[in-house]
C-alpha cells in the first residue's frame, strides 16, 4: 500500500496541489492584471468571448469570461460544442496562464550572437520583417524560393502555410506528423483507404469494450475520449489497459497488461490468431467488406499465445481471455489506434496490426467501433492560383517513404545539413508555434541543421529552446488574443468554431495573421491578400455556409446536421478507398512497394545491463513544454516525476522525492535531474517519464531546470520505413545519483 | 456532494476551475487530489479523490472560532465571512481535513460550495467543469435528488469518519 496522507502527499507533491501551499507559500505568479475580488461575477450576466483553446489540439470551444474590469476571469467550455461538452480539461480551463504569463515573448528580437546564444536585439515590427524579407530575397537569388522550408504547430501553422504556398515554397512538415500520428494514419490508410484524423472517430461512449494499447486516456487529456470513457464505464463496458505503467486507464480497467515494452505486436498478432482460430471474428463482416481473409489467417497461424506469452511476458491464458472479452462485445468494440504512435520504427505495421484486428472485430464502420465523420469546409478566401513549386519534400521523401503522407519534419532537417550535398538544400526556415528542440529527436542533428541556415525565423509566444537558434524571433499573441482560422473539425456532428480575441494582444505581440500577411506584402505577395484584417476573411468564409462573424461571436460553435450516414447499413455494400474497394487484411499496396503486406512481429533492441526502458507520455495539467511555464498549471505540477519501481529505488538507494540525473545506452547524460517517484505503477523494467519538462530556457523562470528532459535521452531514433516517421523508444536509461556535472556547472 | 470514484482520473480540472473561478491565488487552493493505490505490481488497485471542506453537520471549525466568522450558512454550507476572520487559524488546527488555507490577505479561506453559483442555479465550478462527470452536487435532504439516489443505490464512504463531524461528501467506490 503507497496510500499517502495529505501531509505526505504535499512534501513529495505527487498529484496535485494543496491547500496549504507549504511548499508554495507567499509565491504568488499573479501578474498586475488580476485584483482580488470578493464575489465573482456571475457567469449568467459576465461578458464572454468564443474561443477555441489551443493548449492542446482537441480545439475545444469555449467562452473567455470577463471579470468587472474586463480582463479574462476564467475559460469555460461552449455546451453546444462535440469536442468539448462544454467541459474543458484542466489545461482548458488553465489556459488563461499562458496570456498572463509575463515570460512571454513581449517584442520582435534580431540575432546579435551566434546561433544557439542568447543575444538579441529589440526591434520594431518593421525592421524585423524588413531584415526577414531582405534575407528571403537572398536566398531566393542564390537557391530559389523553394529552398525555404517551414515547420510548423496548431492554429497558427495555416496561416504560414499559405505564406508559403503564396511564396512558392512547399517544404512544410509539422512534428505532429512525423513525430506523432503519421504512422497510425498510414496504418489506416493502409487498410481502410482512410486516415483518422483529429479527434479519432471512435465511438467510445456507445463501445462495451475498449482496449488501449500504451494510450493511456485520462493523462492524456483528449477530452472527448476522456468523457467518452467516462461514459463507458458508467455503462458497465469493460477497458483492457496494454501498459507497463498501471496507467490510469488501467487503474479503471478490468484487465490489465503489464507488458514488456516493444512487444506489443506479438500481443496483437497474438489476439488475432485466438479470435480467428476460435472463429468468434465478424464472418458475415469479413466476408462482405475485407480482402485477404485467408491470408493473413495462414499468416497467424505461427503466432499462438504461448509463443506470444514468451515474447510479451503476459500469460497465454490472458491473451486468451481478453481475446475473447473483445470478440464478445464486437462489434462494439474499440482497439484504439493511440495517437502518439511513434514509437519503435515499424510503427505503421503495428497501427496496421491494431486496424485490421478492428476489421475482424467488425467496429469499422459500426455504433460502439469508428464512426464515420463529417465536417463542413468552408472555401477559402478567393485568391489568385498559387504558384507550384519546382520542387518540394514530396521530392525526396516519397520515394524512399511511400506513405509520407505529410512533410517528414527529420528529413527536412536532414535537408538543412551541412553535409547534404544534393539538389534539394533547404537554406532558410521559418519555425511557427514548435519547439524543435524537444519535439525532434537527435537534437544536436537538429541544432547542426539549425546553425547551417542562413534564415531561421521563429514565431512564438513563449521563449523556448527553439528561440536560442532564431535569426528572428516574432512574438506571437496567444490564442486568447486573436483570432484564427475557423475550426472546422470532422466530427460526428459537423461544426465550426470561432476563435475570437478575448483580450487585447499584450506588450508589442500580434496575431499570426498579422505576421504572415506582413511578411507576404513586403515579398511582393499582394494579390494572395485582398483583404486588409482576419474578421473579413472570417466573415466571408462564414457567409458561404449560412451563418456570418456577428453570429458566430454570439453562439461560438454552430453545428450542422449530418449529410453523409454515421455508421455502415446493415448489409449494404460499401466501397473502401482501397486498391480491392475492400478493408485490405492484406495490403496490394504494400506488397507492391516491398512493405510487408501483413504486419510481422521483429524483436526490438534490450535494455543494456543495468539499464530501462524509458517510456515517456502526459501528465493531465500539462501540454508537454508548451504549458509547464504556464503559472496556473505550474503550480499544479511543477515536475513532471520520473516513476521508477521499488526494487529499482532500493538497487539504487534512492527515495521518493530524491533527485536523479539520466544517462542513456549512448553514455548521454541529462542536464538537469529528475525528482524520483518511487511507486509500484511501474514495472521494475521501465522508467516513466512525462515529456516536456527540462527546458533549457532560462527566460522560462518557471520550467527552466525543472526535471530532466526525455528528448535528451532520444539519440536512438528508429526510422519507420513506411512513413519516415521516428521511433523514439528503443531508449534505456541508468539513474546517477551524485550530479554528474557538478565539476562543469555551478 | 457525491464523488464517483470509478470515474475520476485524477486529472485536477476541479482545482484550477476552483482557482480561476474563486480568485484563489496561485499558490492556494481550496481543494486538491488525493492519489490511493493499493498492492504490489503487478497486482494493483488505484483511485483518486477530489476532496475539499466536507461541510460537516458537526463543525469544530465553526466551535472554535473565537469571532463568529466560521459559520454554518444557510443549506449547511460551511463558511469564512473574511472580514470577521483575524486570522487566528484555530479553525484551521481544528478541520481534521486540512481544508482551510491562510489566504495571503490575512483571513482563513476555503470551498464554499460556490454558493455564488448555486444562487444562479449553477453547479460549483469543480462539477461544472469535470470532464468523468464523477461529481454530483445537489440535495441530500431530498430523496428524489439524484445525489440521495446514487448514495441509495452505490457502496459509499466519507473521509476520516471516525473524526466524528458526520461530512458531507460521500465517495462512490
Amino acid at each position: 500500500m503507497d496510500s499517502i496522507n495529505r501531509r505526505d502527499f504535499i512534501k513529495i507533491s505527487s498529484v496535485a496541489t494543496a491547500g496549504m501551499a507549504l511548499t508554495w507559500s507567499g509565491t504568488s505568479f499573479v501578474g498586475d492584471l488580476f485584483g482580488k475580488e470578493e464575489m465573482p461575477l456571475s457567469e449568467n450576466v459576465a461578458k464572454k468571448i468564443p474561443t477555441v483553446c489551443e493548449v492542446c489540439f482537441w480545439n475545444c470551444a469555449g467562452w473567455a469570461y470577463m471579470d468587472r474590469k474586463g480582463e479574462i476571469q476564467k475559460i469555460k467550455g461552449n455546451k453546444n460544442d462535440p469536442h468539448s461538452n462544454g467541459r474543458f480539461c484542466p489545461r482548458g480551463t488553465g489556459g488563461v496562464g499562458m496570456y498572463t504569463d509575463n515570460d512571454r515573448l513581449k517584442k520582435p528580437m534580431i540575432r546579435e550572437g551566434k546561433p544557439g546564444e542568447q543575444k538579441f536585439r529589440e526591434v520594431s515590427w518593421e525592421e524585423a520583417i524588413d531584415h526577414i524579407v531582405k534575407k528571403m530575397k537572398e536566398i531566393e537569388s542564390k537557391y530559389g524560393r523553394e529552398s525555404m522550408a517551414l515547420l510548423h504547430h496548431g492554429k497558427t501553422g495555416p496561416h504560414f502555410e499559405y505564406l508559403f504556398e503564396a511564396y512558392g515554397s512547399g517544404n512544410i512538415a509539422e512534428p505532429a506528423g512525423a513525430q506523432c500520428l503519421i504512422t497510425r494514419e498510414a496504418g489506416f490508410i493502409a487498410t481502410y483507404g482512410a486516415g483518422l484524423a483529429s479527434p479519432e472517430p471512435t465511438d467510445v461512449r456507445n463501445a462495451r469494450c475498449l482496449v488501449l494499447i500504451g494510450n493511456h486516456i485520462g493523462e492524456n487529456m483528449h477530452n472527448g475520449h476522456v468523457q467518452d470513457m467516462s461514459h463507458l464505464i458508467d455503462n458497465g463496458g469493460t477497458v483492457i489497459t496494454v501498459d507497463p505503467r498501471f496507467s490510469t486507464a488501467a487503474g479503471h480497467s478490468k484487465y490489465w497488461l503489464p507488458i514488456k515494452p516493444g512487444t506489443d505486436m506479438a500481443l496483437l498478432l497474438a489476439w488475432m490468431n485466438v479470435i480467428i482460430n476460435e472463429g468468434i471474428y465478424d464472418k458475415d463482416y469479413v466476408e462482405r467488406y475485407t480482402y485477404g481473409f485467408d491470408m493473413l489467417k495462414d499468416h497467424v497461424q505461427k503466432y499462438t499465445p504461448e509463443w506470444a506469452s514468451a515474447i510479451t511476458t503476459l500469460s497465454a491464458a490472458d491473451i486468451r481471455k481478453t481475446a475473447r472479452e473483445m470478440a464478445a462485445a464486437s462489434p462494439k468494440v474499440i482497439v484504439h489506434p493511440g495517437r502518439h504512435t511513434a514509437w519503435y520504427g515499424d510503427d505503421t505495421q503495428r497501427t496496421r496490426a491494431i486496424a485490421i484486428l478492428n476489421a475482424i472485430l467488425g467496429s469499422y464502420g459500426r455504433v460502439g467501433g469508428f464512426y464515420f465523420p463529417e465536417r463542413v469546409k468552408p472555401p477559402h478566401y478567393p485568391h489568385p492560383p498559387l504558384p507550384k513549386p519546382k520542387w518540394s519534400w514530396k521530392d525526396y521523401t516519397k520515394e524512399k517513404h511511400k506513405m509520407a503522407i505529410m512533410g517528414i519534419t527529420n528529413i527536412v532537417i536532414d535537408h538543412a545539413l551541412p553535409e547534404y550535398k544534393g539538389k534539394h538544400a533547404i537554406k532558410g526556415m521559418f519555425i511557427t508555434a514548435t519547439n524543435i528542440i524537444q519535439s525532434v529527436p537527435d537534437v544536436e542533428k537538429t541544432k547542426r541543421a539549425l546553425q547551417n541556415l542562413d534564415l531561421v525565423v521563429v514565431v512564438d509566444t513563449m521563449p523556448s529552446e527553439i528561440t536560442g537558434y532564431a535569426d528572428v524571433i516574432l512574438p506571437e499573441a496567444t490564442y486568447l488574443e486573436r483570432y484564427d482560422h475557423l475550426r472546422t473539425s470532422h466530427h460526428k456532428v459537423p461544426n465550426i468554431a470561432l476563435r475570437a480575441p478575448a483580450a487585447k494582444p499584450r506588450w508589442e505581440t500580434k496575431a499570426g495573421w498579422w505576421i504572415a500577411r506582413e511578411i507576404g506584402l513586403k515579398l511582393g505577395l499582394q494579390k494572395y491578400y485582398q483583404w486588409e484584417n482576419f474578421e473579413e476573411v472570417l466573415d466571408w468564409q462564414l457567409r458561404q455556409v449560412g451563418t456570418s462573424l456577428a453570429e458566430m461571436k454570439e453562439i461560438g460553435v454552430k453545428n450542422y446536421k449530418k449529410k453523409e450516414k454515421l455508421y455502415l447499413d446493415e448489409s449494404e455494400q460499401y466501397w473502401f478507398n482501397t486498391n480491392t474497394g475492400k478493408i485490405e487484411l492484406y495490403s496490394t499496396d504494400f506488397a507492391e512497394w516491398g512493405y510487408d503486406a501483413l504486419p510481422v512481429y521483429k524483436a526490438k533492441d534490450e535494455a543494456p545491463a543495468g539499464y530501462m526502458n524509458m517510456i515517456y507520455g502526459r501528465i493531465p495539467m500539462h501540454t508537454f513544454g508548451r504549458t509547464t511555464n504556464s503559472p496556473n498549471l505550474f503550480d499544479l505540477r511543477e515536475e513532471g516525476y520520473l516513476w521508477i519501481h521499488p526494487k529499482v529505488a532500493k538497487i539504487f538507494d534512492i527515495e521518493s522525492g530524491q533527485e536523479v540525473w539520466l544517462k542513456n545506452q549512448d553514455g548521454k547524460i541529462s542536464t538537469f535531474p529528475s525528482r524520483v517517484r518511487v511507486t509500484q505503477r511501474i514495472s521494475p523494467s521501465c522508467v516513466y517519464l512525462p515529456h516536456g519538462y527540462g527546458s533549457k530556457s532560462k527566460k522560462m523562470t518557471r520550467a527552466y531546470g525543472k526535471g530532466s528532459a526525455d528528448y535528451e535521452m532520444i539519440t536512438n531514433v528508429k526510422i519507420d520505413p513506411e512513413t519516415g516517421g521516428t521511433g523514439m523508444r528503443n531508449n534505456f536509461v541508468t539513474l546517477l545519483t551524485e550530479n554528474p556535472h557538478k565539476n562543469i556547472e555551478s | 456532494m457525491v464523488i464517483d470514484t470509478n470515474k475520476c482520473v485524477g486529472c485536477a480540472d476541479c482545482v484550477v476551475a476552483c482557482q480561476t473561478e474563486n480568485n484563489v491565488p496561485i499558490g492556494y487552493s481550496r481543494d486538491w487530489i488525493m492519489e490511493f493505490v493499493e498492492g504490489d505490481f503487478p497486482k494493483l488497485s488505484l483511485h483518486f479523490e477530489t476532496q475539499r471542506c466536507n461541510h460537516c453537520d458537526d463543525t469544530p471549525c465553526v466551535r472554535t472560532c473565537p469571532t463568529g466568522a466560521s459559520h454554518v450558512a444557510e443549506g449547511g454550507i460551511v463558511k469564512v465571512t473574511h472580514n470577521e476572520c483575524i486570522g487566528c487559524g484555530a479553525c484551521i488546527e481544528a478541520c481534521p481535513y486540512d481544508a482551510r488555507y491562510f489566504h495571503p490577505d490575512g483571513y482563513v479561506d476555503k470551498c464554499t460550495f460556490c454558493d455564488h453559483r448555486l444562487e444562479d442555479g449553477l453547479d460549483p465550478a469543480c462539477v461544472s467543469v469535470c470532464p468523468t462527470e464523477c461529481m454530483h452536487f445537489g440535495d441530500l435532504d431530498d430523496p428524489g435528488s439524484d445525489v440521495s439516489k446514487l448514495l441509495k443505490e452505490r457502496d459509499n464512504y466519507t473521509i476520516i469518519p471516525e473524526a466524528g463531524t458526520k461530512p458531507q461528501i460521500f465517495y462512490l467506490k
